[in-house]
């Protein structure tokens, strides 16, 4: 595979876990606090633009409406899926398979490109985690003052920063809870509910699980989600190769690093560009360091990206010590231009198309979605039985599902057996949204079943939706067996 | 509530269960030892010359939540039946939690169904709400026997016709549901006489609704009809108190013809509707019972 074949993969010299070091550690290790340094730049700014993206509509979308309900509800208890115009049935689960599919190429696809973009921009964990720093920062400060205030012994600014950022989180995490459960109670009701404190007891359990999960998740495991918890960080390394995206420091610029003043020549002292500020260190919201190379705990958030190009602009050094480069690229010193030409490879051409067919299939059956669903049932009781004047008659149960939101007339027909007849009644109602088991009867005379002879027969069921209103006419087909006894 | 063949089982499973949770512990215990490090926090393995262990340590918080799941494995086995035969502190079943939901869903329908209880079957056949519900509790719990159309078949009486056994008011249908019903017809040969007269006889019934018959023999049957007036009635009407079918309509619940009336006769027959007052509340056979008299009304929302 690769082209040189004694790699090295160079292991820098960690601290020990615990302990006095040589003498031994702990298999385990308690979690070191992190205090991300906050950092403005191009990145930064891509993160909060994804994080009002994304939870603008996380928050927003209970709350719109959609001809007198809620826009997206997902209701259980009726097992109907509202949204927008589209009201979904249990039967409908292949479309979430479908939107599974799409997500994970997805994932494929931007992972293989530009490496853990997802987990560094859009991942819930990451950006609730921005949240919550944020509003750390409006209490505690930023990293050096949190730092300082977590030393310090407890006095009464102490609490009443330690308890407002509290109080912010805890309001927080209880909004997320209410919103998601909003998502499937109607949220206008729950926020009836809510001042009244009458959850029910599914919709208080829900309210706070998740909001403690986004308190906690977001307030104190942060990272430890990422290194050690989340699947999706372990299995996205599969899909790096040599040509991917990757949040790199540049040692052959930066190296031998060292401080030096502004004005000297980094190469009359035999230095290269980094001057050894660390800040590369203290944004990280992982705790690494970049310049050890590429690291499992990286999420690929670019903090230190946009850290290290404020300082080299004040060093008036060029940008992109550290940048978003492939492996290819650095190592044969490619322009930006060059790199991004490798996009197009193979595996990205594969995943691009798989998604773009997996997404014209799940639009196009979408639109053309029959607007009722029909399942014929034969009656199991009785297979056939003889009517006045010899005739056979069979029974069937038509269970019709109507996927729209105003109450439809359907009529049945037959076809495919000649001499067939339904004889009961043919034209039926359903409700807005509903299943309905219609009972069918239908009779061939004597005379046909004795030259059909006995046995099961092919039938077809025409089921017709009358149109009315906006609705236009819909015709489904369904096939069954018509038996006659011996 | 033991479903061992012997108790040893049982003790078996429950030290193989707790021996597991214990087990669990002490490997953690084991595992989580301080091993001795090299300087360089590696664990001083090497393997192919240069490949080395770095020590890498599990978070804290992972630990305890391992600690966390044995004690909820405990909680379990204490609280649930987990060990061997043993019921668990809460005596929990299946059969219980099944009944317990059951309950609730009860409760929460009761509401409905007292506000259908009050009303007559006229009112209710009207109602779509309670014929919606009567519907589903058909195709249920009756649709298995009568058919999903209400039109029965051989043995099994069509409620769709106003052809009633036990007559056809909400009240007498409701007894049905509930209670259930025997209809015995016993053997009757040795009563009529030869096979001849039974022939006879059977003729003579199909000449009560004018159906084909040889209108000689039905004469000659004529008098052993005695032995049936009993209680299908002197005219051979029927008798709802009995259950005892009409033989004058054009209904035959067993069979249409000489074969089928001469082999009732010989052989007798005892159909059995099962009661549901055990599998259905008050509420739901009053509905059922009000859409099952619709099927017979020719309400407009039932097929």
């Amino acid at each position: 595979m690769s082209s040189n074949p004694s790699r090295v993969i160079p292991i820098a010299a960690a601290e020990a876990a615990s302990g006095i070091e040589g003498e031994g550690g702990w298999l385990f290790e308690k979690q070191k606090k992190i205090y991300p340094r906050s950092v403005t730049g191009t990145f930064a700014k891509w993160r909060w633009a994804m994080v009002w993206l994304t939870q603008i509509m996380f928050y927003g979308l209970p709350w719109l409406q959609w001809n007198d309900r809620q826009a997206v509800l997902f209701d259980l208890a009726a097992r109907r899926f509202y949204i927008f115009g589209l009201v979904l049935h249990p039967q409908d689960l292949v479309y979430l398979a479908a939107l599974l599919i799409i997500s994970a190429y997805l994932l494929f696809l931007f992972t293989a490109v530009a490496g853990r973009l997802w987990c560094g921009f859009s991942c819930p964990q990451t950006v609730y985690t921005e949240i919550f720093l944020w509003v750390e920062r409006r209490f505690e400060g930023d990293r050096i003052a949190r730092m300082r205030l977590d030393a310090a012994p407890w006095s009464f600014e102490k609490l009443w920063r330690k308890g407002g950022k509290q109080a912010a989180w805890i309001g927080i995490g209880l909004w997320t809870g209410f919103t998601l459960v909003g998502y499937f109670t109607p949220v206008k009701v729950l926020w009836g509910e809510a001042f009244t404190m009458s959850f029910g007891p599914w919709e208080w359990f829900w309210v706070l699980f998740y909001g403690f999960a986004t308190y906690g998740n977001a307030g104190y495991l942060r990272e430890q989600v990422c290194t050690y918890m989340c699947p999706y960080a372990r299995f996205q390394s599969a899909m790096f190769d040599r040509d991917t995206l990757i949040v790199s420091y540049d040692p052959q610029r930066g190296e031998p690093r060292g401080s030096r003043g502004r004005k000297v020549d980094p190469r009359a002292k035999g230095l290269g560009d980094c001057i050894d500020c660390g800040l590369c260190v203290q944004v990280c919201p992982t705790g690494i360091d970049i310049r050890n190379g590429l690291q499992y705990q990286c999420i690929s958030c670019a903090s230190c990206v946009d850290v290290c190009n404020e300082v080299m602009d004040k060093m008036n050094y060029e940008r992109g010590l550290i940048r978003f480069a492939t492996q290819n690229g650095l190592s044969n010193r490619w322009s930006s231009g060059q790199t991004l030409k490798r996009v197009l490879r193979p595996r990205v051409l594969v995943y691009s198309g798989v998604l773009a067919l997996i997404c014209i299939g799940f639009v196009v059956s979408l639109a053309l979605r029959s607007p009722f669903r029909v399942d014929v049932v034969r009656d199991r009781g009785a297979l056939a039985r003889l009517v006045d004047d010899g005739a056979v008659e069979n029974v069937y149960r038509l269970q019709v599902m109507n996927a729209t939101e105003a109450t439809q007339r359907y009529r049945v027909s037959l076809d495919g057996l000649d001499g067939a007849a339904i004889s009961s009644r043919a034209d039926f109602e359903v409700g807005a949204a509903e299943a309905r088991w219609w009972p069918v009867s239908v009779q061939v005379p004597h005379g046909v079943a004795r030259s059909l002879g006995a046995g099961a027969h092919a039938i077809r069921f025409r089921i017709e939706r009358l149109a009315h209103g906006e609705d236009g006419a819909a015709v489904v087909d369904e096939k069954s067996t018509f038996v006659v006894p011996r | 509530m033991s479903d061992f063949f012997n108790s040893g089982w049982s003790t078996f499973i429950a030290i193989a269960t707790v021996g597991s949770l214990v087990a669990c512990l002490a490997l953690l215990v084991i595992a989580s030892r301080r091993t001795p490090m090299a300087k360089d926090n590696t664990t001083g393995h090497v393997w192919d010359q240069d490949l080395v262990e770095l020590n890498n340590p599990l978070p804290r918080w992972w630990m305890v939540l391992f600690v966390l799941t044995v004690v909820c494995g405990g909680a379990y086995v204490f609280l649930y039946p987990g060990l061997g035969s043993s019921a668990g502190t809460l005596n929990w079943t299946s059969t219980g939690q099944y009944e317990a939901e059951q309950k609730k869903a009860n409760d929460a329908m009761a509401a409905v169904y007292a506000r259908y209880v009050a009303q007559p079957a006229e009112v209710l056949a009207k109602d779509a709400g309670a014929m919606g519900i009567g519907e589903r509790l058909f195709v249920n719990n009756c649709a298995a026997c009568h058919g999903s159309d209400a039109r029965g078949s051989k043995g099994f009486p069509n409620l769709t016709d106003s052809d009633w056994l036990y007559g056809g008011s909400l009240e007498a249908i409701k007894e049905t549901i509930a209670k259930g019903r025997t209809g015995n017809m016993p053997p009757m040969a040795a009563a009529v006489g030869s096979s001849t007269d039974v022939g006879n006889l059977a003729h003579y019934v199909l000449s009560l609704s004018g159906s084909p018959h040889n209108a000689i023999q039905a004469n000659e049957g004529r008098a052993k009809f005695a032995a049936c007036a009993a209680c299908h009635g002197v005219g051979g009407r029927g008798n709802p108190a009995l259950g005892a079918p009409n033989l004058a309509d054009k209904v035959w619940l067993h069979g249409w013809g000489e074969d089928a009336i001469v082999s009732i006769v010989n052989k007798g027959k005892v159909n059995v509707m099962p009661a549901h007052d055990s599998r259905l509340t008050p509420g739901q056979i009053h509905v059922l019972g009000a859409y099952v008299w619709s099927l017979s009304h020719g309400s407009g929302t039932s097929p």
